[in-house]
């Protein structure tokens, strides 16, 4: 009797969390797929109808600006995920390998690698945007050697205008859709490989009707009137990525030692004593046992920088194009557009796209727990 | 190194240790002065009177040390800070409770469901904010809290519940169920176990949860500029706005941002240990 009471209590204490996050996030991203499939603009009491996915269509394929933005936006964020990334992987391993080698001022530089992680966004943005200001900050470094200041329309930092890479929407679109096809069939071999008949026969079959339709054209008949103006890999977005790594860097770095520390010692002594140097007990060791960490690491850098915002919109404010990202497009267009049905739009777009993400992940997390 | 080697060999291998350590010091040292420089720039801009930042000026160090920009930065921030000190504080301490109580249910009150239910909580710790932005206003409008702190402090407590309860749920689970048991055993109740068992043993989890929330909160921008007004804004939106103005005051401006740095700085260093538990606890696995 006592325990079925503390049952129901233990219940009663959780089930006000659970309705608060089942209103505030569940319920609100349906009204906000709800809120996307209407016209709803402006303040105050308006007429509000239906539109189905029409705001969908226009931001793929629509033309006029806010649409083009958007485009340019999601083209910045895939831009920006896969340079923030790398960075942030590549350095924080670095630098964590470097701590590793039993130094005697660890704890000094781990806090100084870490620290920026402790800041805003906001005032990694103020900083930043003090840093990269063309007539001053870094551009003004050399002079304290002596030297005459980078000029600032060659380093333009994040007012450049320049695009290292051009392509079209329709390019763009072309290229992902190949990317899938290719990816499709990889998968269909792999499963072949592994004696997988269903899987492989499923994946051949979507990938084999996907060059059917993107050899017959259907594909992109309406993408094919929005040719200009041209997307690219802005140079701009690159000051964007050194002010992010500066931040979050520290953070696969302590991910990274973490791991470090946790791989026994006797693995590292047994390969010694097979004969490996210290840049192979690395390299067939240490590093293998790293790639479950890095998938980590991975998935919750790039989930921080799909719906990055706050970094952009105070570094290089909210319209400057050639850093634009779909967080950023959201806001504007939602709180100071008042175009409440696009704004949904875009946010639909950018839950679809971190969903994407994390939830093999937390799906595949929760599977080895169980097990376990 | 073998000791029956020749004193001249080891000598070579003990030449090329130092020098291997040699380079690994003035690599990370050249790292550390990198992440270092924005940090100097800040101080030294933030120290300089305002006639002093000139543009061959910007990395000299300032040739008298004046607090103008960091007096006017105070005058102009302190009901901001303020602000954020009445955020935080409450949304964390509440979001830590609640964390507490779930992780305790989570992980000693098993229930059927509860691996569907958890995973669905912590999903809303990684959503973009934007896709729950519009109806969150709309409800916070209806309820008159826009423009005041309440609507933000419900704000975080809500979408802080994931993480919080993640990071004790994890935590509990490492105290061994006899304990618990043992004490049902003598007739203690929920609350008592809590209470008497559960809580007295919290407190490390406790400093890792208030830490995390406290450097979330107080750094966070998206729901503050979207749900406050002028007087109830956060210092992040306030800092962001003195960025935003026509004419630049740079000394202005780095004394507002490591105003606005100073309490989650203090925390970190600090409580270093701590925050990167925390960290760390944010990739799920824990």
């Amino acid at each position: 009797m006592r325990l079925n009471i503390d049952r129901i209590t233990a219940l009663a204490v959780l089930a006000p969390s659970v309705i608060l996050l089942a209103i505030f996030v569940y319920g609100f991203i349906g009204q906000t797929f709800y809120i996307a499939t209407t016209n709803w603009q402006g303040l105050g009491a308006v007429e509000i109808s239906s539109v189905g996915l029409q705001n969908f269509e226009r931001l793929f394929a629509g033309s006029g600006l806010p649409f083009f933005r958007f485009r340019e936006a999601l083209v910045n964020t895939v831009v920006f995920t896969v340079l923030f990334i790398a960075a942030c992987l590549s350095l924080g391993l670095f630098l964590a390998i470097l701590l590793d080698q039993r130094i005697r001022a660890e704890t000094l530089f781990r806090t100084i690698f870490l620290f920026p992680m402790a800041l805003s966004f906001v005032v990694t943005g103020t900083v930043w945007r003090w840093l990269f200001s063309p007539r001053s900050g870094l551009n003004t470094l050399p002079t304290l050697f002596g030297g005459a200041p980078l000029p600032p329309d060659q380093w333009a930092w994040f007012t450049d205008r320049r695009q290292l890479v051009t392509f079209t929407w329709a390019d763009a679109s072309r290229i992902v859709v190949i990317l899938i096809i290719l990816g499709l069939f990889a998968f269909a071999a792999i499963a072949a490989l592994r004696r997988r008949p269903v899987q492989a026969l499923i994946a051949g079959m979507i990938g084999l009707s996907l060059v059917g339709w993107f050899f017959l054209g259907g594909a992109f008949e309406t993408l094919g009137n929005v040719v200009r103006p041209a997307h690219g890999v802005n140079l701009a977005m690159f000051s964007i990525v050194i002010a992010a790594t500066w931040q979050m860097s520290g953070y696969t770095m302590a991910m990274y030692l973490a791991a470090l520390r946790g791989i026994p010692e006797e693995l590292r002594e047994a390969a010694r004593v097979d004969g490996c140097n210290e840049l192979q007990v690395y390299r067939y060791v240490v590093l293998p046992l790293l790639q479950p960490i890095t998938l980590s690491a991975m998935i919750i850098l790039g989930h921080i920088s799909l719906k990055i915002f706050d970094l952009i919109y105070v570094m290089a404010g909210g319209d400057n194009l050639r850093v634009d990202v779909p967080g950023i497009h959201m806001y504007l267009t939602a709180f100071r557009g008042n175009n409440f049905a696009l704004g949904a739009a875009i946010a639909v777009i950018m839950l679809l796209l971190v969903a994407f993400v994390i939830v093999p992940y937390l799906i595949n997390a929760f599977r080895t727990e169980v097990k376990r | 190194m073998s000791v029956l080697a020749l004193p001249r060999q080891r000598d070579i291998a003990l030449q090329r240790r130092t020098v291997t350590r040699l380079v690994i010091y003035a690599t990370l040292t050249f790292w550390a002065i990198l992440y270092l420089i924005p940090i100097y720039l800040v101080l030294v801009t933030s120290l300089k009177p305002r006639a002093e930042v000139s543009l061959d000026q910007v990395w000299a160090l300032p040739r008298q040390v004046s607090t103008d920009a960091f007096i006017a930065a105070v005058e102009r921030l302190s009901p901001n800070f303020m602000n954020s000190v009445l955020l935080t504080v409450p949304a964390t301490l509440i979001s830590a409770m609640a964390g507490s109580l779930n992780g305790y249910v989570l992980s000693k009150w098993r229930f059927r469901g509860a691996n569907v239910i958890f995973p669905l909580m912590l999903f809303g710790m990684f959503i973009p904010y934007q896709s729950i932005l519009i109806p969150l206003f709309q409800l916070m409008s209806q309820l008159r809290l826009t423009g005041t702190l309440w609507g933000l402090i419900l704000t975080h407590v809500v979408y802080g519940l994931p993480i919080t309860t993640l990071i004790f749920r994890n935590y509990y689970t490492e105290i061994p169920d006899e304990l618990i048991e043992a004490a049902q055993i003598d007739g203690a109740n929920f609350f008592n176990l809590y209470w008497r068992v559960v809580f007295p043993l919290s407190l490390p989890g406790f400093v890792v949860v208030i830490i995390w929330q406290f450097t979330q909160i107080w750094n966070e921008y998206l729901f503050a500029v979207t749900l406050t007004d002028p007087v109830s804004q956060p210092i992040t939106v306030a800092l962001s706005q003195l960025a935003g103005g026509q004419a630049i005051d740079f000394s202005l401006q780095m004394a507002g941002s490591f105003l606005a740095a100073l309490p989650t700085l203090l925390v970190y260093i600090l409580l270093g240990r701590y925050f990167i538990r925390g960290l760390l606890a944010g990739s799920v696995k824990g």
